[in-house]
């Protein structure tokens, strides 16, 4: 069988949405000129989706080809249309860029109304710049380790957890900006949290660690009370201090 | 294709030399093929212990140099049918062996033999990691003593990382536990670690136990394999260690203390 040559898919992506109320053109550039030079960098290429939903230009006829080159000239890329009533459709189907249909519902409810004209002293067009920035957290997946990690051996698990599956030696250390998991015999050297996590931990099968340390604090093996050594435990800092607890 | 099995541990002076006669000649007596390699360049023993100092010409050295050819320095032993021994040079150290000079022997090797044993040099420096870098299965050896336990440890960790299989990532090193100069009563004392103590601590499979034995010293001396002893426990211990990587699964012998007869007490008591 063959492969595709593409592949269809569905996708969110975040842009600039242009409302706009009124649409006279030297005027409009200038506005829009003086928004964009408050955050050029943000602007800058940056795609932009054209709501006419709420344009009523009393009657006369809008030149959306203009309006098109005037943002292009201050550096957007008009992506397409929205919200277009039957009044301007031709006008925006002419242009060649998409047509999409009025905006759900909760693009409404989070819009609010343009500003009262008469609180202007020149309310000629109202533009309004609304930015939708979706955040997502992004997770490392964790750092398995299988097979026992021995006297002289280094793992650091950047940005994420790390997890043994198998004894840390003697003279071995681990390890982790996250929390690290130790399924066999803890001898060697264990640090979570190196980048500074207070909330990151150490849990091990059989204590039995040179050194324990969560986001610097540390603790040597002497320091380790003689009835948590070589059971399972766990290490987390509460007030500064570590915490050697059975597990 | 031969096998090649290295004998490594880190600490020196621990038994590798001795441990690699043992196992070679054990594998020549099944009936093997078998090669032994002394990587110890500048501290040439194995061919002491095999008896063979005498009828050292040419050595893997002058090999990978190109100055001798492999039949020309592969020396026959005498004793035993089937096995070789090729010897280190005495007189030049560890920068003599190249990756490639290695390499190419060992790959003529392999097409004549089953088994290749590469006799390793103490430490983790070069001479140490060219011995292991080819290997298919290893063979570390140690002492029940904490600092043992942990070269060798340590070692499991180069040949984890710094070995061909763990570079071309392929399926790792076979490895062995091989606890030498074992004495059951020190153990029985506190003053020697036992043998599930330095398992626990190494966590590979366990190939053999050999017991602590004066038989050791004196086959050395005498430049015979102690395996040739069948008299001596460590002889039998190393026989019991070969069958068991040939993959038989036979009992460990000689972990306890043994039981004085009534003889022995009674001699015992009158002495």
């Amino acid at each position: 069988m063959s492969h595709a040559d593409f592949q269809l898919k569905g996708s969110t992506i975040t842009v600039v949405v242009l409302d706009i109320y009124r649409y006279l053109p030297d005027s409009f550039s200038t506005q829009l000129e003086q928004k964009i030079l408050q955050a050029p960098q943000f602007f800058a290429n940056s795609p932009v989706l054209i709501n006419v939903g709420k344009l009523t230009n009393d009657g006369s006829p809008v030149d959306f080809r203009l309006l098109i080159k005037q943002c292009s000239e201050l550096g957007l890329q008009p992506v397409g249309f929205k919200g277009a009533s039957d009044e301007f459709a031709s006008a925006i189907a002419d242009t060649g860029l998409a047509s999409l249909p009025d905006s759900s519902a909760s693009v409404r409810a989070v819009s609010f109304e343009a500003p009262e004209p008469a609180t202007q002293a020149d309310p000629e067009v109202q533009v309004e710049i609304k930015t939708v920035v979706q955040e997502k957290v992004v997770q490392r997946p964790s750092k398995v380790i299988t097979r026992p990690v021995r006297s002289g051996q280094q793992v650091y698990a950047e940005g994420a957890d790390l997890i043994v599956l198998s004894q840390v030696s003697e003279g071995a250390e681990v390890l982790a900006d996250g929390n690290i998991h130790v399924y066999g015999a803890l001898r060697g050297r264990a640090l979570a949290g190196v980048y500074g996590d207070t909330e990151a931990r150490i849990f091990c099968q059989q204590m039995d660690a040179e050194l324990v340390s969560v986001a610097g604090n540390f603790l040597l093996s002497e320091s380790l009370d003689e009835s948590i050594r070589k059971q399972s435990a766990q290490v987390y800092l509460q007030d500064d201090t570590l915490k050697v607890i059975p597990l | 294709m031969a096998k090649i099995i290295v004998v490594t541990s880190g600490k020196g002076g621990v038994g590798k030399t001795t441990t690699s006669a043992a196992i070679g000649t054990g594998l020549a007596m099944q009936g093997h093929r078998t090669i032994i390699i002394d990587f110890d360049v500048g501290l040439r023993n194995l061919d002491l212990i095999m008896g063979c100092e005498r009828r050292v010409v040419y050595d893997f050295v002058n090999v990978i140099n190109g100055e001798a050819s492999l039949s020309q320095a592969v020396i026959k032993d005498k004793r035993t049918d089937n096995l070789y021994i090729l010897a280190a040079s005495q007189t030049r150290d560890k920068d003599a062996l190249t990756q490639e000079g290695v390499q190419k022997v060992l790959d003529e090797l392999s097409t004549n033999y089953d088994f290749i044993v590469c006799d390793s040099p103490a430490g983790i420096e070069k001479g140490a990691q060219m011995a292991l870098y080819f290997a298919d299965e290893a063979i570390v050896v140690t002492n029940p003593e904490v600092s043992s336990v942990r070269d060798s440890d340590r070692i499991l960790g180069i040949l984890q990382s710094k070995s061909k299989r763990a570079e071309q990532g392929k399926e790792p090193i076979k490895e062995h536990l091989l606890i030498t100069r074992y004495n059951p009563s020190r153990v029985n004392d506190g003053e020697m670690l036992s043998v599930s103590d330095v398992e626990d601590i190494l966590a590979i499979p366990l190939l053999g136990v050999i017991p602590e034995s004066e038989a050791v010293l004196k086959a050395s001396n005498q430049g015979a394999p102690v395996i040739l002893d069948s008299q001596a426990t460590a002889g039998q211990a190393y026989s019991d260690a070969v069958q068991r990587l040939l993959g038989d699964e036979i009992g460990h012998r000689f972990l306890n203390v043994e039981k004085k007869g009534f003889f022995k007490r009674l001699l015992g008591a009158s002495a």
